[in-house]
């Protein structure tokens, strides 16, 4: 698996805000890869910089954002450092994104069928004679009932779970290799976001798609991912297979999300919050470890330079007092 | 659609029987005695009881109310005190030529407005954006009688390229003949190209002045309306889908901006109609706002009447129209409620 060309590769990124209350240091020497296929949980607490990453992959970040460093190979491309002409290519056709609140997310006042042939006439090499039958059929793809009629609906007219199926259908309309869908359940309720998430996984199965799923949802990441990354205030703290994660968390903040997180039979009592807040990204005197004024595990040795985990590895914890592997034979 | 809009207008005839009832009590209440003011000066309190009995300002005011109901259901909207012509007649020649003026007025806004709203919004803190703040503030802080003094006294008097700013048409020609009543449209109509030549030189001066005045509410509504909705997610996810940036831009972003710009066009719309007599004033345009302050003065009843239910009357249309251009604009704005 290693010698396997990961489909992006992220290396030592680096990327700030400049706001008027100071520098927002936002993310910080981040390494991860996806492979082909593969679907990535990234997983953190809101703030973490999770949707900011995936803006940034995208070029479609704040004006105010500013890259310091690092690259992010897709293909022979370093999409940090590619043009906007080259970006605008790759968005849509090859990495494409679907977004939390659907509703919102679609034209107002645009017919969905419209909106889906937008990104048709952009990209794909459809002639326009074809083009309704393509979105109707983008639309027959995520199983909306009676395509034909919904091509003509405009965003409201539709619930929020079918305006999420349209996303998704605007999305793969050009057969992406990476799905990014940030919090793509959020604002649904239960039994559709079951639904969403298979029809991300069917469809991924279906097309060798690549997702990285981003959520602050630890049980929903758990069904769904083979690998889960963690992200605290900018950092990965922690990647690893999902089962491994979840029978052996090293990362202290990783395991107390777990404890965090209910599960089926377990009581309130058994759920315990992680103390403390994300430290202030703006702070010019952050830890290396900016997990460390809420760790228990905390020792003079966390000043030192925060290990990395290599982008390419399919674990890693970056911290000086991970817990003990055996958890696993416990 | 059809229903709708006449379900519209008959829903505002109480707005209309409102106005007509204001406007007759009020023009009763104003300081100033008709009767007394025609007379003249020298006159004796005889001739001035006689004229008060002529123009039947001595029945009771309900009497007088009646009387002017029924001759309003006959299309009789009275007469003219001062200059001796019906006020139907005079308000249809003088209406066109403050729509013309608005009109024209309102477009050479838009063309400069919209797009300096949006380049200022595409492009926040650029040079652009600073030049219309500047532009806009000047356009509100400048009143309009100086902007048109200045406009005449610079391109009459000092460059003499403009034409004299004195009413409609140069008096050598002759106006088009009379199909809409406003010139630049009939001389179009007409096919005479040097005429609408010479009423375009006569217009553009105090359209200009006008248009100074409203550019800048609607280039600041422009620009705050873009800069909102290009912070939206579904514009976030045009991009993130790869659309052109002019897609983005136009099909995406300004269509959902031009609720509020249309809400502010027809609210200025109805203000420069109304309002523009200082502008009438300075290029002796022959406009309703003119008329109406004329007779105002004068305390001549029926032109006042007139003028304020013809305004009721575009209102009331004007409230319409812009509703029925929301529905085309947003299918979320039902029509019906």
């Amino acid at each position: 698996m290693s010698a396997e060309i990961p489909l992006l590769k992220v290396e030592n990124f680096g990327l700030e805000f400049r706001t008027r209350s100071g520098v927002v240091h936002a993310l910080e020497g981040l390494n991860l890869a996806i492979r082909k296929g593969e679907t990535v949980g990234l997983v953190g607490e809101s703030g973490s910089g999770k949707s900011v990453l995936s803006f940034a992959m995208l070029g479609i970040s704040d004006a105010a954002a500013r890259v310091t460093g690092g690259s992010a190979w897709f293909g022979g491309l370093d999409l940090l450092k590619a043009g906007e002409s080259d970006l605008a290519e790759i968005r849509g056709r090859e990495i494409s994104m679907i977004f939390q609140n659907p509703r919102t997310a679609l034209n107002p006042i645009r017919r969905v069928g419209a909106q889906i042939e937008d990104v048709l006439k952009r990209h794909a090499a459809v002639r326009s004679a074809d083009l309704r039958a393509r979105a109707v059929e983008a639309l027959r793809s995520v199983n909306i009932p009676d395509p034909e009629r919904r091509y003509a609906a405009y965003p409201f007219e539709l619930s929020g779970g079918m305006c999420q199926r349209v996303m998704i259908a605007l999305a793969l309309a050009c057969g992406p290799a990476l799905l990014i869908a940030d919090e793509p359940t959020t604002g649904l309720d239960v039994t559709t976001q079951a639904g969403i998430m298979d029809l991300i996984a069917e469809r991924a199965r279906a097309s060798g798609m690549a997702t990285l799923f981003i959520t602050h949802d630890l049980a929903l990441a758990a069904e769904h991912c083979d690998r889960i990354i963690v992200m605290h205030a900018g950092h990965i703290v922690e990647a690893a297979p999902r089962r491994e994660l979840f029978a052996a968390p090293r990362h202290p903040y990783t395991a107390q999300l777990i404890r965090a997180t209910p599960a089926a039979g377990s009581l309130l009592e058994g759920l315990s919050a992680i103390p403390g807040n994300l430290p202030d990204l703006r702070r010019r005197d952050l830890p290396s470890c900016r997990f460390r004024e809420r760790c228990e595990r905390a020792s003079s040795a966390c000043d030192a330079p925060l290990p990395r985990i290599d982008a390419e590895a399919l674990s890693g914890v970056a911290c000086w007092h991970p817990l003990a592997v055996v958890a696993e034979a416990a | 659609m059809i229903r709708v809009i006449a379900l519209r207008l008959i829903g505002a005839i109480p707005n209309l029987i409102g106005v007509v009832v204001v406007t007759f009590l009020l023009t009763r209440e104003l300081p100033g005695d008709p009767a007394a003011f025609f007379a003249g000066a020298a006159a004796t309190p005889e001739a001035v009881e006689q004229i008060r009995e002529k123009l039947g300002l001595n029945k009771t005011l309900i009497e007088q109310f009646g009387l002017y109901l029924f001759d309003l259901a006959r299309g009789d909207f009275g007469q003219s005190l001062s200059t001796g012509q019906p006020v139907l007649t005079e308000l249809v020649q003088r209406l066109p030529a403050s729509l013309e003026l608005t009109f024209f007025a309102l477009l050479l806004a838009t063309i400069i407005a919209l797009p300096l709203g949006i380049m200022a919004a595409t492009r926040p803190g650029s040079w652009i954006d600073h030049l219309c703040r500047l532009i806009t503030t000047a356009g509100v802080s400048l009143p309009t009688f100086f902007t048109g003094l200045l406009l005449a006294y610079v391109f009459y008097f000092l460059l003499g390229i403009a034409p004299s700013p004195l009413g409609r048409l140069d008096p050598v020609f002759s106006p088009p003949r009379p199909v809409t009543g406003m010139y630049l449209i009939d001389s179009l109509l007409a096919g005479e190209g040097a005429l609408f030549r010479a009423c375009l030189a006569q217009l553009i001066l105090p359209a200009i002045t006008m248009g100074v005045f409203v550019l800048a509410p609607l280039a600041r509504m422009t620009r705050a309306s873009m800069l909102g909705v290009l912070s939206s997610d579904f514009i976030r996810t045009a991009r993130a889908s790869g659309l052109a940036s002019s897609t983005v831009l136009y099909t995406y972003a300004f269509r959902n901006a031009l609720l509020p710009v249309v809400t502010t066009l027809g609210m200025v719309f109805s203000f420069l109609l109304g309002s523009n007599v200082l502008v009438e004033k300075v290029f002796a345009w022959p406009g309703i706002g003119s008329y109406a302050i004329e007779s105002l003065t004068a305390s001549d009843y029926a032109p006042i009447q007139g003028f304020v239910l013809t305004m009721g009357v575009l209102y009331v249309l004007l409230n319409l129209s812009i509703d029925l251009i929301y529905g085309l604009i947003d299918p979320r704005v039902g029509l019906e409620a």
